[in-house]
């Protein structure tokens, strides 16, 4: 792509995907898909380098793993819209037989998908593995994942940042969705993490944050920025500052929209915030 | 009866460890994860020619399993080295998630599975772990019997596509397979034809077997002895002929016998043709330290067990 007016107007068609998407099935998660749109937006549409046609093995390619598969909303919105599959199919999200499961998975054969999550925590894992592949296969392009701030709560990322750290995997950017929110509240009240930036410090990574989570501008910026903080020793952390559910001002600072579908003028009401750019599928 | 003959008491952990040189050698994708277990997994020959192809993870088996998992995007053959209890339980919703259900090409290689690595006790003595990967599905369950057979099946199954459970032990136990045998997944091994009773073992329960088998001929029992190295998928076929034949069935593991390869067999036998079944396993229970002899006379996975159990099965037909 593309300008920014373009990139806006593709965040805008994303969220009204992700609000029709959960609200025709009466389930799935739209805060947290919301709040990273336009994460997805301008990572698949700016920052990576993508092959035009899908193979699992990615080899040539960036790769992105969405550890906090519960925003497969957005993902398969921003998939679709890419070109990975139609964009009709977003239509058939958790439906019987469809390959848009609840959460994502490679099991139907989902272009675009590189392994299921959804029991949360084994992203980062799966993604140093895929980073050491590429070392391996000389192949010099950039893994990047996506992880929940509540997330981190789970003990296998922290023998992941331990690896990472250590072993200098350094063509890997995770990306931490910091909304401070999960589904029974604000995290420093569920369980307070402390300071993200100086654990992950502590643990030998390049962090950076970007304030401007929900800025497209911001977030490609960001995320340039990072990857030119590859390759030099250190496996790179951006702590992206977003606003779980932004755009739709009733599901905006709260928890409550983590994994709840709106109802008929619920819906109405965010899509009259969200107006219709590219065409709904 | 036909004679085996044991060429020198090896563990099959060398056998795994001397596959893997193998691999190393001869095909470049295969690489070798540990959580700091080189020593026990005897893997250093590997590590020593292949250096840039090994990962040492540490204490974090979980980490270890989604990397594997990773490793496979790219076209990387990952092997996964561990105890079999930190192999399975620890990790099982890793394994679930990010290698079976995504269908992923990783080798999780689990060495000292059930009682007989011996002194450490019940922590480590995981007799659950063939159940816990037999009901995943797309999950290969291999458990060869002998150094030979361990060394065949590590090189088979870097050439087969899918996530695969391979399950080996400690201690020395009878080299009796051939050296140079082609393994081939699923496929049961007749070893001793015989007509009165079939004993299905796996492991290196199958030595066991057939020492059983030779002290029932002497008291006139003809004993069919299948070693069973693939658990699932199960050679259904061979132990349904076999049986169409004896009319009953001793099954013999180190393992539980909830979830284990007796259960395995009771299935197909139900569906297709019900017979007799006694179970050589262990009875729902923990294990305790001990040496592996022991643990294997007071736990009853020994060939004075199969044969005990033979005598029963042989009244109930």
């Amino acid at each position: 792509m593309s300008n920014i007016q373009q990139l806006n107007d593709l965040a805008t068609q994303v969220r009204r995907d992700i609000l029709r998407m959960v609200h025709k099935v009466n389930s799935g998660h739209p805060g947290g898909s919301l709040g990273c749109t336009e994460f997805f937006v301008a990572l698949y549409n700016e920052i990576m380098e993508l092959k035009d046609e899908f193979d699992m093995d990615g080899i040539g390619e960036d790769l992105f793993f969405l550890s906090n598969g519960h925003i497969s909303p957005v993902f398969y919105s921003v998939l679709a819209r890419r070109g990975y599959f139609p964009v009709k199919e977003l239509d058939t999200f958790r439906m019987i037989d469809s390959r848009l499961q609840g959460h994502p998975t490679t099991h139907e054969g989902l272009p675009g998908i590189r392994v299921a999550s959804g029991s949360l925590g084994q992203g980062m894992s799966v993604a140093i593995g895929a980073a050491l592949a590429k070392k391996l296969n000389k192949d010099n392009h950039v893994i990047y994942s996506l992880h929940g701030d509540g997330e981190l709560q789970e003990g296998q990322n922290w023998e992941a940042i331990m690896y990472a750290a250590a072993y200098k995997v350094d063509n890997y950017i995770a990306t931490v969705d910091y909304n401070g929110q999960q589904i029974d509240g604000a995290t420093d009240d569920v369980l307070p993490m402390g300071d993200l930036r100086v654990k992950f410090e502590a643990f030998g990574w390049d962090v950076m944050e970007i304030e401007e989570g929900n800025n497209i501008e911001a977030v490609i910026a960001g995320m340039k920025e990072a990857r030119t903080r590859t390759g030099k020793g250190k496996p790179v952390c951006v702590l992206l500052h977003t606003v779980m559910g932004n755009g739709v001002d009733f599901m905006m600072y709260t928890h409550a929209w983590h994994g709840k579908a709106p109802n008929d003028e619920q819906l109405e009401k965010a899509l009259a915030q969200n107006p219709e750019t590219l065409g709904d599928y | 009866m036909k004679k085996y003959t044991d060429t020198g008491k090896k563990d099959t952990r060398s056998g795994f460890g001397a596959g893997m040189t193998v691999l190393g050698r001869t095909n470049p994708n295969v690489v070798a994860l540990c959580a700091d277990l080189i020593g026990s997994l005897k893997i250093q020959e590997f590590i020593d020619e292949n250096p840039e192809r090994f990962f040492q993870v540490g204490i974090a088996e979980a980490n270890m399993m989604g990397m594997a998992a990773g490793l496979t995007i790219g076209g990387k053959i990952p092997f996964t080295g561990t105890f079999a209890n930190f192999s399975t339980g620890r990790v099982y919703d890793q394994i679930r998630q990010s290698i079976a259900y995504s269908g992923k090409n990783v080798k999780i290689c689990a060495s000292h599975a059930g009682l007989t690595l011996g002194e450490d006790g019940a922590t480590h003595q995981i007799l659950e772990d063939i159940g816990l990967m037999k009901m995943l599905p797309g999950m290969t369950v291999i458990n060869p019997c002998d150094y030979n057979q361990t060394k065949a099946a590590t090189i088979a199954i870097a050439e087969y596509e899918g996530p695969v459970y391979l399950r080996f032990g400690r201690p020395t136990v009878a080299n009796f397979t051939p050296e140079d045998q082609k393994f081939e997944i699923g496929k049961a091994l007749l070893l001793n034809e015989g007509t009165d009773v079939t004993i299905i073992a796996t492991g290196h329960l199958v030595w066991e077997a057939l020492i059983a088998a030779e002290a029932l001929e002497a008291k006139g029992i003809s004993a069919e002895v299948i070693n069973i190295h693939t658990i699932k998928p199960l050679d259904e076929e061979a132990i349904l002929k076999s049986v169409a034949k004896t009319g009953c069935v001793v099954t013999a593991e180190e393992h539980n016998y909830y979830g284990g390869l007796g259960e395995s067999v009771a299935r197909v036998l139900v569906k297709n043709q019900p017979a007799p079944q006694e179970f050589v396993a262990t009875n729902d229970t923990f294990g305790e330290s001990g040496t592996p002899a022991q643990l294997m006379e007071k736990y009853g996975l020994n060939n004075k067990a199969i044969e005990k159990a033979v005598e029963k099965v042989l009244k109930r037909k």
